[in-house]
């Protein structure tokens, strides 16, 4: 199982709609990607919620179809 | 998840300071994601204890569910989830997570 870089870009959009998203397929087999993501969702919040949000827009692919999403993420800046 | 895991996970949270939850052993860690949160651990000196979730699939499924994190490895420092391994690296890059270890009253 495995997933394109434009369909997680896709949830992330559905979750965090101004969000910017920068997708990088790390290893091109589908299953490992790195994601930089800068939403106003995202002020106020600590890492962990922040990692937690984008997961729960992966609406459980997160450790299935997607084995690996290292998250950079940030509110924009002021 | 069975009550009597979310105990099995709870129990053994509290009883250690520092507790990793990864896929293998700190000398044989078998996973990559797993190996780099014990590279960062064994760089900064700190003493902890780790479980290997490869071996007991009741707390590998458990503690997503009891963490809300959908991965592992999962580090927990006094009883605190403090995150997976790109937080780890992110906090041990920016010198927050030596920082956060010296607040818990963890020597580094």
């Amino acid at each position: 199982m495995a997933m394109t870089a434009s369909e997680i870009e896709d949830l992330i959009i559905k979750a965090f709609p101004n969000a910017k998203v920068i997708i990088d397929d790390l290893r091109g087999d589908g299953d490992h990607y790195a994601a930089q993501i800068i939403a106003e969702e995202f002020r106020g919040k600590t890492r962990v919620q922040q990692h937690q949000m984008v997961y729960n827009a992966m609406g459980g692919r997160m450790g299935n179809e997607l084995h690996a999403l290292a998250l950079n993420t940030s509110a924009p800046e002021k | 998840m069975e009550q009597s895991t979310k105990d099995k996970i709870q129990d053994i949270i509290n009883e250690n300071d520092v507790l990793l939850f990864m896929k293998g052993t700190p000398v044989m860690p078998q996973c990559g994601f797993s190996a780099a949160v014990v590279g960062v651990l064994s760089h900064m000196g700190i003493e902890y204890n780790s479980v290997n979730v490869l071996e007991d699939p009741e707390i590998r499924e458990g503690i997503k569910e009891f963490s809300d994190w959908p991965t592992i490895p999962q580090l927990y420092v006094k009883k605190e989830f403090v995150g997976g391994c790109d937080i780890i690296r992110e906090m041990h890059e920016s010198g927050e997570l030596t920082q956060y270890f010296n607040d818990a009253g963890i020597s580094t």
